[in-house]
C-alpha cells in the first residue's frame, strides 16, 4: 500500500513550467528526502500536496483513494500537515496557543464558549514529551531556541493524528545542535508510522534521516532511489545535472 | 553576567508583588496616582468633587475608545477615524432625535452608522489590501464631512421627546459616578475577558503577532479584521452618543483630534504599534494618565495650546520605551 501516490503531476504558472510529469510514491512511516536546486520545483510540489493550489494536471492518491484539494483544509482533512519554511508561528503567543492556533480547545461556561487553556497546555505538554523536547507549553515562543520552535511547529502537525507531514527546509538557518534535535523529531514521527517528506538543501541531514531520496531538476523528477543505494556525490551530480538520470 | 532579563524572569517566579511591579501598566498607574497626589497638594481645585467628576467622565470617553483602539493596534493596525466616527454618530442621533425619533431607535441607527464606518474601513483594509493608515486617514476626513452634510453644519441642541432621557444617559450620574464610567466599566470587564478567553480575542493577537502564520493555520484573517475595525468604530459610536447627552448640544468639531489622545492612551497602556500586544486594562490606565495630565495643565494655569505638545510627546516617548524594551529581548 502507498500512503501517498502522485501520478504525472505537472504545474505551470503562466509560461513558467514549474513541474512536469512527476510520479512518486511514499509508504507509511517512510521518510522521503526531496532535493533540488533553487527553483527546481520543490516548494511547488509540497504546496500542491498541501492543497495550496491544484496541479495543472496529474492525480494525487492517499491510501489508493484519488483526492482533489481545493483549499489547505481539504488536505488537512485527509491527514496532511505542513511545517512551513518560515515555521509560521506567532512569537507573542505561548507554545500551547501556537500548537492549537486556529483549532483552539473550547469549553462551555454557561451560555458562552471560552478557550480551554488547561486542556491545551496539558495536550501540548504531552506532545512535547512524545517528541522528547524540552519545550514548556506556557512559554512564549519569542523566548525559544530554534530547536524548540521546530518542536512547536511539529507538535502542531501531530494534533490531528496526521498521515503525512511535509517539511519545507526545517533545518535551514538553525544551529548544528538544533539540527540534530529536528532530525530526532523527524525520526519520532516516522516511528509513529507517519510519512515525512523532507525538503532540504543540506545533504548530511537528508542522508541522516531519509529512507529514500528524490531529486527534482527544473521541474523533472530525475531520481527516486533508496538512500543506502545512493551517495552524496551522486545526488550532487543529479541536482546540478552532471548526472542526467538515476 | 546578569542581564536585566535574567532579573525579570527570575522575579517572575518569585511572588505576586514583584510580578505586579514587572507590569508596565503598574508604573503608568503609579504615575497617574502620583500626579493626582501632587495636584491635590499643589492646587485646591483638583480634589474638588466637581473637578474629579469632570476628570472621571472625560477620561471615560477616551478610555472607552482606547479599548477599541487596543484591539486594532494589537492586531497590527491603526484606526485614525475614531474621532470622526464620534461626531458622525453624534450627528446621526441628534438629527434623528430632533426629528422626533425615540432615543432607543435613534441610538441603534447611530450605532449602525458607526458600524458601517468600521465595516468600510475593514473591507478596504482586509479585502482590498490597503494600508490601515491610509484607509482610516481618508475615513477621518470623509466621516467628519458626512457629519457636516448631515447637520448642514448647524448646532443641534433640541432632541425631541426623549430630550431629557438623552441628557440623563450621557450627562447624569448614579451612585455618585457619571454614567459614561458605567459604560467604561462594563466594556472594560467584558473586553478583558474577550481578549483573554475567546477565539476572537486570541485571533486579534495571532494576527498582530504573525499575520501570515494566522492565515496559514486557517484563521479567517480577513473576516476577523473587518470585525476588529467594526469594534473600534462601535466604541467610538458609544462615545458619540454619550457625549451628545453630556454636552446637550452637538457641533461638527466634536471629537476633533481625539484619535491622538486615544492612540496615546492605548500605547501608554502597553499596546504595541507593531502588533501582538495590548490589554483593556492598560488602555484604561493609559487614558487615566493622559486625562490627569491634561487636567493638571488647565488647573496649573498652563495654556491649553500645550496639550497637543503633551499628547504628541507622550506617543513618541511611549513608542521609544517600547523600542527599548523589545531590543532587550
Ligand atoms: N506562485 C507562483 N507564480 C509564478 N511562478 C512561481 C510561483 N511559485 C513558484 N514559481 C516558480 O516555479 C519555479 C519553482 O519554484 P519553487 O518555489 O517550487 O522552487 P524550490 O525548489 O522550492 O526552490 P527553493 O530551493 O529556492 O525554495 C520557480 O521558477 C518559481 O519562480
Ligand atoms: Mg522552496
Amino acid at each position: 500500500m502507498s500512503r501517498l501516490k502522485l501520478s504525472g503531476i505537472a504545474k505551470h504558472f503562466g509560461a513558467i513550467q514549474a513541474l512536469q510529469g512527476v510520479s512518486l510514491e511514499v509508504a507509511p512511516g517512510e521518510v522521503l528526502g526531496l532535493m533540488g536546486d533553487n527553483g527546481a520545483g520543490k516548494s511547488t510540489l509540497v504546496k500542491i500536496i498541501a492543497g495550496n493550489f491544484p496541479p495543472s494536471s496529474g492525480t494525487i492518491r492517499i491510501d489508493d483513494k484519488p483526492v482533489h484539494f481545493h483549499r489547505p483544509v481539504d488536505a488537512q482533512d485527509e491527514g496532511i500537515e505542513v511545517v512551513y519554511q518560515d515555521l509560521a508561528l506567532c512569537d507573542n503567543l505561548t507554545a500551547a496557543s501556537n500548537v492549537f492556533l486556529g483549532r483552539e480547545a473550547m469549553r462551555r461556561v454557561g451560555p458562552v464558549r471560552i478557550i480551554d487553556y488547561p486542556a491545551m497546555n496539558r495536550r501540548a505538554g504531552e506532545l512535547f514529551r512524545q517528541l522528547k523536547s524540552e519545550t514548556r507549553p506556557r512559554d512564549l515562543v519569542r523566548k525559544m531556541s530554534g530547536g524548540q520552535r521546530q518542536a512547536v511547529a511539529i507538535a502542531r502537525t501531530l494534533l490531528a493524528e496526521p498521515k503525512i507531514v511535509l517539511m519545507d527546509e526545517p533545518t535551514a538557518a538553525i544551529s548544528v545542535r538544533q539540527v540534530a534535535e529536528v532530525l530526532d523529531l523527524i525520526r519520532r514521527l516516522r516511528d509513529r508510522g507517519i510519512s515525512v517528506i523532507l525538503i532540504s538543501h543540506r545533504m548530511p541531514d537528508v542522508f541522516a534521516v531519509a529512507d529514500r531520496i528524490a531529486v527534482l531538476r527544473r521541474g523533472d523528477l530525475v531520481a527516486n532511489k533508496r538512500t543506502d543505494a545512493s551517495s552524496p556525490e551522486e545526488v550532487t551530480g543529479l541536482i546540478t545535472g552532471a548526472i542526467e538520470l538515476a | 553576567m546578569t542581564t536585566i532579563d535574567d532579573v525579570i524572569s527570575r522575579s517572575e517566579h518569585r511572588n505576586i508583588v514583584s510580578r505586579i511591579t514587572g507590569l508596565p501598566v503598574f508604573w503608568v498607574f503609579l504615575a497617574a496616582v502620583l500626579a493626582c497626589l501632587s495636584l491635590t497638594l499643589l492646587t485646591d481645585t483638583f480634589a474638588t468633587s466637581r473637578n474629579l467628576f469632570n476628570v472621571t467622565r472625560n477620561f471615560a470617553f477616551v478610555a472607552i475608545i482606547a479599548i477599541g483602539m487596543t484591539a486594532v493596534i494589537a492586531s497590527g493596525g491603526i484606526d485614525l477615524s475614531v474621532g470622526s466616527t464620534v461626531v458622525l454618530t453624534a450627528m446621526v442621533i441628534s438629527v434623528l432625535m430632533s426629528g422626533g425619533m425615540s432615543f432607543a431607535l435613534a441610538a441603534a441607527l447611530a450605532l449602525g452608522a458607526a458600524l458601517a464606518v468600521g465595516f468600510v474601513n475593514g473591507i478596504l483594509i482586509a479585502y482590498v489590501g490597503m494600508p490601515p493608515f491610509v484607509v482610516t486617514l481618508g475615513m477621518l476626513s470623509a466621516a467628519r464631512s458626512l457629519a457636516m452634510v448631515l447637520s448642514n453644519n448647524k448646532m443641534i441642541w433640541e432632541f425631541g421627546p426623549d430630550h431629557q432621557l438623552l441628557l440623563w444617559i450621557g450627562g447624569g450620574s448614579s451612585f455618585g459616578l457619571p454614567h459614561p464610567v458605567f459604560a467604561l466599566l462594563a466594556l472594560g470587564i467584558v473586553m478583558s475577558l474577550v481578549f483573554r478567553w475567546t477565539r476572537w480575542g486570541q485571533y486579534v493577537f495571532a494576527i498582530g503577532g504573525n499575520e501570515q502564520a494566522a492565515t496559514l493555520t486557517g484563521i479567517p484573517v480577513k473576516r476577523q479584521k473587518v470585525t476588529i475595525y467594526m469594534f473600534s468604530a462601535f466604541t467610538a459610536g458609544i462615545v458619540g452618543i454619550l457625549m451628545t447627552g453630556w454636552l446637550g448640544s452637538v457641533t461638527t468639531n466634536l471629537g476633533q483630534s481625539m484619535e491622538l489622545a486615544v492612540i496615546a492612551a492605548a500605547v501608554i497602556g502597553g499596546a504595541n504599534l507593531a502588533g501582538g500586544e495590548g490589554t483593556a486594562l492598560g488602555a484604561v490606565v493609559g487614558a487615566l494618565l493622559i486625562e490627569v495630565i491634561r487636567n493638571s495643565l488647565i488647573l496649573l494655569g498652563i495654556s491649553t495650546f500645550w496639550q497637543g505638545m503633551f499628547i504628541g510627546t507622550f506617543i513618541i516617548v511611549a513608542v521609544a520605551f517600547d523600542r527599548l524594551r523589545s531590543r532587550r529581548t
